[in-house]
């Protein structure tokens, strides 16, 4: 058993975007403040702060996760990964980001992080996903600006892509 | 929105967590997924002066089917997705495998514990409902022993339960789909995820059919009939429409809560009786 008190921090480790890290928080920390304060994070977007509106979702342990509805001492131990984990090391974009840009399935941005990361564990939990598998998984996330047409083609796109490399 | 101050126990063990509980009761939570603690902290509606996570667990983590006792139990510490993509999920809780995929969201279901659900009793959640209709029971220990209740006694009333405050629920216990028996769930909400407006879990019988609605009354409501023919279920449906006393809220009227109630209601027995194997 370990026990942290309230007024006390605790040194939290774990490993964020492939590389081990560690900082001291707080139990009522949230992890989206924690990413952004701790770590410079700031793709972390925070918006609705109780799990509704999906902008700061990350992946914990591989899976979506609400940063926001997380403490930072939940995830001693575990795996974060945010969208800083998708691009290549000099900053190029994925095949789903690149898609995303094409077929604007984004304008302002600020959901667009969260949207990535559920998509990223989303399609690879399922190789060949419809369209409404794919709607269903953007339940998930409110955007205000695209109208979610644009995300679904770049994800069809992306699904096609990728199992015309597969299977080719 | 930040949650107050509050200490964390990570817990290694259930006796460490039944401990912390009998010494804090209740000043302390639980913290599975904290898909539904978390905005409510968030929002300062709950304040617990600790919190006691028992996602650390292992003994918790656990799905296990008793086929003597004819249920499959599900450890506290079992995510909604591990539930779902359970290979036996289908074949033994069929009435769970229509309704998870309504649970939240895709985002949700990969944090939120099917127990946390349920010990937080929203009387719109999927999983209250399907736990009462499906007529499971509840798995509570304490330092004094283990006592298991009824899914009717559990729920007591909007996000109450019979659970003491110095007991966890360590596991629910579902029962197995039986022979001849057809299952069907159906909900009504404004958005794939939302809350249901009106949910709707049968359970169709050779001679009985079992239905639960959730989302209009303060907690889940079953309702029985026996031998109950093609000709009659307009009538029983639109009794129990009334009886649930459903009222306008800014999601829905009443009246049309009692409109889902006959329509899904109709609808769900049809398919369910169409799935007795």
């Amino acid at each position: 058993m370990s026990v942290v008190v309230a007024a006390e921090r605790q040194l939290v480790k774990f490993r964020l975007n492939g590389k081990e890290v560690s900082a001291y928080a707080e139990p009522r920390l949230l992890l989206t403040d924690f990413l952004r304060k701790e770590f410079g994070s700031s793709e972390i977007h925070a918006a609705c702060e109780h799990g509704v509106c999906g902008a700061c979702t990350v992946l914990v342990d591989g899976m979506p996760a609400r940063s926001c509805l997380t403490f930072a001492v939940q995830i001693d131990g575990h795996l974060v990964d945010t969208v800083q984990s998708l691009g290549g090391a000099d900053g190029d974009l994925n095949d789903l980001q690149r898609n995303f840009r094409k077929r604007h399935g984004l304008q302002c941005g600020y959901c667009t992080p969260g949207i990535l990361m559920s998509t990223t564990a989303f399609l690879r939990d399922n190789l060949a996903p419809s369209e409404a598998d794919v709607r269903d998984m953007l339940s998930g996330h409110i955007c205000r600006c695209t109208g979610y047409v644009g995300m679904v083609q770049a994800i069809m796109d992306t699904v096609r892509e990728r199992n015309a490399k597969t299977f080719a | 929105m930040k949650p107050s101050a509050f200490n964390y126990v990570r817990a290694g063990t259930i006796d460490e967590a039944l401990q912390v509980l009998a010494r804090e009761g209740d000043s302390a939570k639980i913290i599975a997924g904290g898909m539904s603690l978390g905005p409510m902290m968030n929002f300062r509606l709950a304040q617990p002066k600790v919190l006691i996570d028992i996602m650390q667990i292992p003994e918790l983590a656990r799905i296990r089917e008793d086929s003597k006792g004819g249920y499959v139990e599900i450890g506290a510490g079992i995510r909604q997705a591990q539930l779902l993509g359970w290979s036996d999920l289908a074949r033994l809780l069929p009435l769970f495998a229509m309704a998870l995929p309504h649970t939240g969201h895709y985002q949700t279901r990969s944090r939120g514990t099917v127990c946390g659900s349920i010990a937080h009793s929203d009387p719109s959640s999927e999983q209250v409902l399907c736990f009462a209709t499906i007529g499971g029971s509840a798995v509570l220990q304490s330092k004094r022993g283990t006592r298991v209740v009824s899914a009717s006694a559990f729920q007591v009333g909007m996000l109450a339960t019979c659970r003491e405050p110095e007991e966890l629920l360590v596991a629910v216990r579902l029962p197995v789909a039986q022979k001849g028996v057809g299952y069907h769930f159906t909900e009504v909400a404004r958005r794939r995820g939302d809350f249901a407006i009106c949910a709707v879990a049968t359970i169709a019988g050779p001679d009985f059919i079992r239905m639960g609605v959730g989302g209009v009354a303060e907690r889940p409501t079953i309702k029985q009939w026996k031998n109950l023919q093609e000709t009659e279920i307009d009538d029983a449906l639109n009794e129990f429409a009334w009886e649930l006393e459903g009222s306008d809220d800014i999601h829905a009227t009443a009246e049309y809560r009692r409109q889902l109630v006959r329509r899904l209601g109709r609808r769900s027995i049809m398919e369910a009786k169409q799935c007795r194997s």
